[in-house]
């Protein structure tokens, strides 16, 4: 392969690294209105009066509005396929605000000054209701954070408002508590994970403006440039086709622009005022009024023969959906689908539970989703398991973990939000990742620990992890690849390149089919007018689906050209070999160029554009798999501990760009050590968020995790392109179950709440001391 | 920080004078100016005032109040002076393009509780001279601010031969600090200063007595003195730490930065 | 008030808010390279040099340029160009929107440091945030490029 499988280099980073304009804040209309959101300062109140006079007599404030100025139409604000497994429960604006950051007002003005001067001039009287600030309160709590009567589900998922319910979800495979019973050791704990924050270097950013054909052109940092269309489309009632979205550039989106944000604003400013308009997020508002990750309790039962044969696994799970309940179910779904299958000789699996409203900052989608906080708890379990059973953990992970040409019930049980689908493991190299990881690390000098000095002791951890490729049967991406005079490509995709490179590497698939260059295909994503539907950047998706889409758009150009080229040179297609660059008939000296087929075919005979459109549904989700393996040294006088060494294997069948894949995963392993050593979510009693800016809330800086080692399993996934299988999510899941195996051999106590900070590590040697 | 009108005064006097005005207030660096929720009528610039020059001589080190954190940092003689100590505490100060902005005078007219920089500072006995009031110690200054409005002109350290010693616990590189220690040794003599309790930084008064009557010092002479270090200075909790966990945290730090610059050329 | 910045080599002149600062000015006037990320001086992607150091233009007011030159990633065009290639050839370009400062950041560092090891570099370039690569890919572009003659 000349394309497929090199480092080809990013097609846009000089670009962007030179500051050419690219993002959608960049993109606005220089004379575009500033548009500006009151929120409200109450995790739980009622609107009694609002008064916009001021604020709309002051010079310069074209527009003001409030839920007065919207139809009650509920939508989610999800970003999903439709119909969407999420509750219709968010109106544009309500007279009711359900969170500390929930839009109250939108103002729109000539300058930011004047918008934000407008702000404090609405006056607002609020009816203070009960707020519920802790989940595990909010099940049937007498606050009821959502009883209007207009929101529904859009097909069965659990939705009992009324109980404090966003989604439910019950599933039992064979008799756990019959195994149970039967198993010689059991091990339970409880579990907690915390709201982390995407923390994309780009805030959330949207502008609006007419067309001269008078139709609403949308920008927005997105990651579903099509879900955003509708939904704008629904809550607005603006016909589809009035409508265009466009995607530009993103900076960084790991599932929290996979949402609607600032879009419904910007839309109903222009409808409006008729004038270009803007809306850039501050960090405050990414922090407190976008998504987060669901906060979950997980509460795990394993039991097992004394051999260390692992017979039943049980999984209950409450997830804090926040105040709206944008992917409750799918979420807490997946923290059963992609942990369960990885131990697939159980006799008996349940998992099962609730996601419940309350008056924080809502859940959504977030890389990892469901997926790490499942991990966190099922493979701290494990170890605390072997633990008991006095087992080594490695060896009882590789008895009873899946291989290839295997399958878990669980797959055909458990989809996102619906049935699962039934699949064998064509590709799992997660006995070989395992073997190489402890290579690598050095586990068997290491494990478990090692006292280094007096206050220093060193250790290791590790864990295993799967995700998937897409969601079956319903992710769908596209492709258009058209072919330009001089013979060079433009490929058009809805897949939308929020960073992690989608672009370089569609362009590195087209190039491979169509036997040329990455600089001979010119890529365009995204744009609701003129690319082709992509159902988005999420779910692990764009390399197995959308790249699938390309490859066989792609083929399908390729016959194409050998078609017109046989029919210029008078021969069968059969007979035409073609290299990429020359069309050759067979056995003769007979050939032409793709330049010269390409030329005659806008300027000479037979004149005709060739477009080859395709588009691909996965038919099953191979999952990536990966083992992860941690060396950290304590300070047992401080409880500080470093990240010595991270060691990734990962199985995603070919790497399309092995350089962008291992950065994949490099990057989701510094982001997922964020969520398991540093990044602490903190609120006050009343409601508000406290680490609502980069000041308070810590990602890791370039100094805080240097080593991390990331090495690919050969491997070859048939059903995707050139061998490939998704790679943009694994990395975050296995980094907390790492930290917490790593400093439970440390110091002998497993901490089983996220993040695991320097004061909880003190805390429980302290604690354990006494 | 919402500022009306801005002037950069060439005039020390005028900049006293305009600084008498209601809701005046003096602009240093400016970096951190945004977060502050309040309104300045009268914003004044330091930066015409020629006070942001580092100058040297045998006794001294004159730190105008408009040098940067950058400046000191990378000073050949006042970066490198007792063991670097200084350089140690800014290079955990957010990254290099802050530093730039950042100045000594704003750090130390602030009295931030979370800074790095204030409590090296105490422990190598920083005096502050002031335009009206003139010199004033540092340590006084954190305990209770002028009651007039003034400007601090100059940081003077007067030189000293020893070592010293500069260590902070983080979450991570570019936080603040959940608690730092520093500490000196002139000859026999120790000055011993904690900050990020999480209020401003204070000297460890009685551990520094304590270890200045013990001669010779031991294992348990030092841990001794952090016990005291830890009973006589009063901590708080925030959302980068609890009492109890800073409380641990200044035992630890300064048992280990005692034994740091006590015991001579062992490790 | 009346603001006179040397931009990349040109004198500009704008009127600023006393309050304003040189991220927003900049932005308004079309240097779209200059991002904004945070509100508190926390993730570098704002950095222009001034006077040819490193500054967070979000945390400089306008007024304090007055008289002095600031310099954009336009200006250094041929050395983020080798910049940019190393970060390719690493595939650390990712979303790309912290990359204009911390190229500045960068150039600036090697102007000024030699021979640093890869804890001087981290330390300089820490202010400078990214949520895309981990850093570790990042780290070995800036390390070639710092060898880059």
């Amino acid at each position: 392969m000349k394309c497929v499988n090199h480092n080809t280099g990013s097609i846009d980073g000089k670009g962007l690294m030179l500051g050419r304009p690219a993002y959608t804040n960049d993109l606005a209309d220089p004379n575009a209105l500033t548009v500006k959101v009151l929120r409200s300062p109450h995790p739980h109140a009622k609107i009694l009066n609002i008064d916009t006079q001021k604020a709309l007599s002051l010079e310069g404030v074209e527009c003001v509005l409030t839920y007065k100025d919207f139809k009650r139409i509920p939508v989610t604000r999800a970003g999903q396929g439709y119909p969407e497994p999420s509750p219709h429960d968010k109106f544009v604006l309500d007279s009711v605000v359900r969170y500390v950051g929930d839009d109250v007002a939108v103002v729109a003005a000539e300058t930011e000054a004047i918008a934000t001067r407008a702000l404090e001039l609405i006056r607002v009287d609020y009816e203070i209701l009960e707020p519920v600030l802790d989940f595990e309160k909010a099940y049937e709590n007498e606050s009821i954070i959502h009883p209007e009567p207009e929101i529904h589900e859009m097909f069965p998922i659990g939705f009992e408002p009324e109980k404090n319910v966003a989604a439910a979800y019950h599933m039992e495979i064979g008799s756990v508590e019959a195994v149970m019973d039967q198993c010689d050791v059991t091990a339970t704990s409880s579990y907690y994970t915390q709201a982390q924050a995407h923390v994309m270097m780009e805030p959330h950013t949207a502008n609006a403006r007419l067309d001269f054909q008078d139709r609403l052109v949308i920008y927005s940092s997105t990651q579903t440039p099509f879900h955003a269309r509708r939904i704008v489309s629904q809550a607005l009632e603006i016909p589809m086709s009035k409508i265009r979205v466009i995607k530009p550039r993103i900076g960084g989106g790991f599932g929290g622009k996979q949402c609607l944000h600032g879009e419904f604003f910007v839309a109903a400013v222009t409808m409006k005022t008729k004038k270009p308009c803007k809306l850039v997020y501050t960090r405050k508002e990414v922090f407190e009024s976008s998504y987060s990750r669901h906060p979950m309790r997980i509460d795990v039962t394993l039991g097992s023969t004394k051999e260390g044969e692992l017979k039943a696994l049980d999984v209950h799970v409450l997830s804090d959906t926040g105040a709206y309940g944008e992917h409750a179910l799918t979420v807490f779904m997946v923290a059963g689908a992609k942990t369960l299958p990885l131990y697939n000789k159980v006799e008996a699996v349940r998992f099962g539970g609730r996601v419940v409203y309350t008056n924080h900052t809502p859940g959504g989608a977030f890389r990892g989703y469901g997926a790490i906080q499942g991990n966190f708890a099922v493979e701290s379990a494990v170890d605390q398991l072997c633990e008991k059973l006095g087992v080594d953990p490695i060896e009882f992970r590789k008895t009873n973990m899946i291989a290839e040409g295997e399958t878990s019930p669980v797959f055909a049980k458990m989809g996102e939000g619906t049935e699962g689908t039934a699949m064998n493991m064509d590709s799992c190299k997660l006995d070989y990742c395992v073997d190489r990881g402890m290579e690598l690390i050095g586990w068997k000098d290491k494990y478990p620990r090692k006292s280094i000095s007096k206050t220093k002791v060193r250790s290791v951890g590790m864990c295993l992890a799967m995700q998937g490729s897409g969601i079956p049967y319903i992710d769908m991406g596209s492709a258009i690849i058209k072919l330009n005079d001089t013979g060079f490509y433009n490929l058009m995709v809805g897949a939308t390149d929020i960073g992690q490179g989608s672009d370089t590497i569609l362009a590195q698939i087209a190039a491979e089919s169509l036997k040329t260059t990455v600089d001979k295909v010119i890529v365009y994503s995204s744009d609701s007018d003129l690319t082709p539907f992509d159902t988005g950047a999420y779910a692990s998706s764009t390399t197995y689906v959308s790249g699938n889409a390309v490859k066989k758009a792609a083929d399908q150009m390729l016959e194409m050209i050998v078609e017109e080229g046989a029919k210029a040179l008078g021969v069968r297609p059969e007979d035409i070999h073609f290299d990429g660059v020359i069309l050759k008939v067979n056995d003769t000296d007979t050939s032409m160029t793709l330049e010269s087929l390409s030329n005659r075919l806008f300027y000479n005979e037979d004149q005709k554009q060739l477009v080859a459109a395709n588009s691909y549904v996965g038919t099953k989700s191979p999952p990536p798999f990966m083992a992860g393996f941690a060396e950290v040294e304590v300070d047992i006088e401080t409880g500080e501990f470093k990240v010595l060494d991270y060691v990734a294997v990962v199985d995603c069948g070919t790497t399309i760009n092995p350089s962008l894949a291992k950065v994949q995963v490099e990057g989701g392993i510094l982001q997922g050590l964020g969520m398991a050593m540093f990044e602490e979510v903190i609120y006050n009693k009343n409601g508000s968020l406290i680490t609502n800016n980069l000041m308070n809330y810590k990602i890791p800086t370039r100094k805080e995790v240097t080593n991390i080692h990331v090495e690919f399993a050969d491997s070859y996934e048939a059903s995707g392109p050139y061998g490939a299988k998704s790679v943009g999510e694994i990395g975050i899941d296995t980094p907390p179950a790492v930290i917490a195996n790593a400093i439970y051999n440390a110091i002998g106590v497993r901490i089983n709440s996220l993040p695991i900070t320097s004061e909880k590590v003190w805390a429980a040697i302290h604690n354990k001391e006494k | 920080m919402k500022i009306k009108t801005y002037t950069m005064p060439t005039d020390l006097e005028e900049a006293y004078q305009l600084l008498q005005e209601k809701d005046a207030g003096i602009i240093a660096g400016g970096a951190w100016l945004k977060l502050l929720p309040k309104t300045l009528t009268q914003g004044i610039d330091l930066s015409g005032l020629k006070l942001d020059t580092i100058n040297e001589t045998e006794e001294n080190y004159t730190i105008g109040s408009m040098v940067t954190l950058r400046q000191i940092e990378t000073h050949t003689s006042l970066g490198t002076y007792m063991d670097g100590v200084l350089q140690e505490a800014i290079s955990h100060i957010m990254g290099v393009p802050i530093r730039n902005i950042a100045t000594i005078g704003g750090t130390v007219a602030g009295r931030f509780g979370f800074s790095d920089l204030l409590t090296p500072l105490l422990a190598l006995k920083a005096n502050l001279v002031f335009y009206k009031k003139g010199q004033v110690t540092l340590e006084s200054y954190l305990k209770e601010a002028l009651k007039e409005k003034d400007i601090l002109l100059q940081i003077i350290i007067k030189k000293e031969y020893g070592k010293a010693h500069y260590t902070t616990v983080k979450k991570t590189a570019n936080d603040f600090p959940i608690l730092n220690v520093s500490i000196t040794k002139i000859g026999t003599h120790f000055r011993v200063a904690v900050g990020a309790r999480p209020s401003a930084a204070v000297l460890a008064t009685k551990t520094m007595a304590y270890l200045n009557e013990n001669k010779t010092l031991s294992d348990d002479i030092i841990e001794k003195a952090a016990k005291i270090a830890v009973e006589e200075i009063s901590f708080g909790s925030n959302a980068r730490g609890s009492k109890a966990y800073r409380t641990q945290l200044c035992k630890v730090l300064v048992e280990r930065g005692i034994k740091e610059v006590a015991y001579e050329n062992t490790n | 008030m009346k603001t006179q910045i040397k931009i990349n080599g040109k004198i500009r002149t704008f009127e600023v808010e006393p309050d304003e600062y040189l991220v927003d000015t900049l932005r308004k006037h079309h240097y779209y390279s200059v991002k904004k990320g945070c509100d508190t001086s926390s993730c570098g992607v704002c950095t222009v040099l001034l006077d040819g150091k490193p500054i967070a233009s979000c945390s400089y007011l306008s007024v304090k340029a007055n008289g002095h030159a600031v310099t954009t990633v336009e200006a250094i065009e041929e050395e983020a160009t080798i910049l940019a290639k190393l970060f390719g050839k690493e595939g650390a370009d990712q979303c790309g929107f912290c990359n204009p400062g911390l190229a500045l950041t960068v150039y600036a560092m090697k102007k000024e440091l030699n021979n640093p090891t890869d804890e001087d570099i981290r330390t300089y370039l820490v202010g400078n945030l990214c949520r895309c690569s981990g850093y570790v890919s990042q780290h070995r572009a800036i390390k070639a490029y710092m060898e880059v003659i």
